[in-house]
């Protein structure tokens, strides 16, 4: 499986999501999540892991601690696909923009 | 126009457009129909109109000449000149998404530059509420997308 095929597998489950959004907005480590959600130490591992393995998020030592933060690669391909999509309906917008405005009397 | 990838989940594209701000707006909502990309619609079949519906609570909505209608966005925040936010209500697949907590936001921000120049920043965030269909966005994706042929692909399932 692809990476990004694999990113979005692994958002689909909820409370992995949930977890990725906490981890995109702020690193943190398996216990500061634990405490955090309604899951044990080792679901929060295991979630942590697919994460991992799909891209998304990436660690890294801090003490005897791993620090979880947003990998920015992981959605890169999502993120394509719709800033190609805006990038031309925005262009079709701004000529309309313009030309109604020439059309204004 | 520009584009940046700031290292998150939303995307950000932005233009200037030769218009006043109160214009930039009303094109963008209201006038939504006359620069969306025809092709860029759910349903098959002949499309009667687009509609922004001008307020928080209302939709953009798609009607056909069947009498099928396609709510696909929720207007989130409507402050005309200046902001409008509205939800994403559709799959990666390319249908209509009915749980919310699966939908992205778009909020587009309007300043004006001068009396006649506004510049507009569109993002697109939440992007990783999209938890289903990767596999066929990223063969979309990967032959070089047009929406186009991903409606024709997603029909021909």
């Amino acid at each position: 499986m692809a990476d990004h095929s694999r990113a979005l597998v692994a958002l689909g489950d909820p409370t992995r999501r949930a977890i990725f959004e906490r981890v995109a907005s702020r690193p943190s480590s398996v216990v500061e999540l634990a405490h955090e959600f309604p899951v044990s130490r080792p679901a929060v591992s295991q979630h942590l892991r697919v994460l991992k393995d799909a891209g998304l998020v990436r660690d890294r030592a801090e003490g005897a601690r791993r620090i979880y933060s947003l990998d920015p690669a992981g959605l890169a391909a999502v993120r394509d696909y719709f800033e190609q999509f805006w990038r031309t309906s925005l262009a079709s917008f701004r000529d309309v923009a313009n030309r109604s405005h020439e059309e204004e009397p | 126009m520009t584009t940046t990838n700031p290292p998150s989940t939303s995307v950000r594209v932005e233009t200037d457009v030769e218009a006043p701000i109160e214009r930039a707006f009303r094109v963008f909502t209201e006038g939504i129909a006359t620069w969306w990309d025809p092709d860029h619609h759910l349903l098959d079949g002949e499309l009667l109109s687009m509609t922004f519906e001008p307020r928080v609570g209302g939709h953009i909505v798609d009607r056909y000449a069947d009498g099928r209608e396609c709510r696909w966005a929720r207007v989130l925040a409507y402050e005309p000149p200046n902001r409008v936010v509205f939800s994403w209500d559709i799959t990666l697949e390319w249908q209509v998404e009915t749980d919310p907590a699966k939908t992205s936001e778009v909020e587009v921000a309007f300043t004006a530059v001068a009396a006649d120049r506004t510049h507009v920043v569109l993002t697109h965030h939440k992007l990783e509420r999209h938890g289903t269909g990767w596999e066929s966005m990223r063969d979309a994706v990967g032959r070089g997308w047009t929406l186009a042929r991903y409606a024709d692909a997603a029909s021909a399932r």
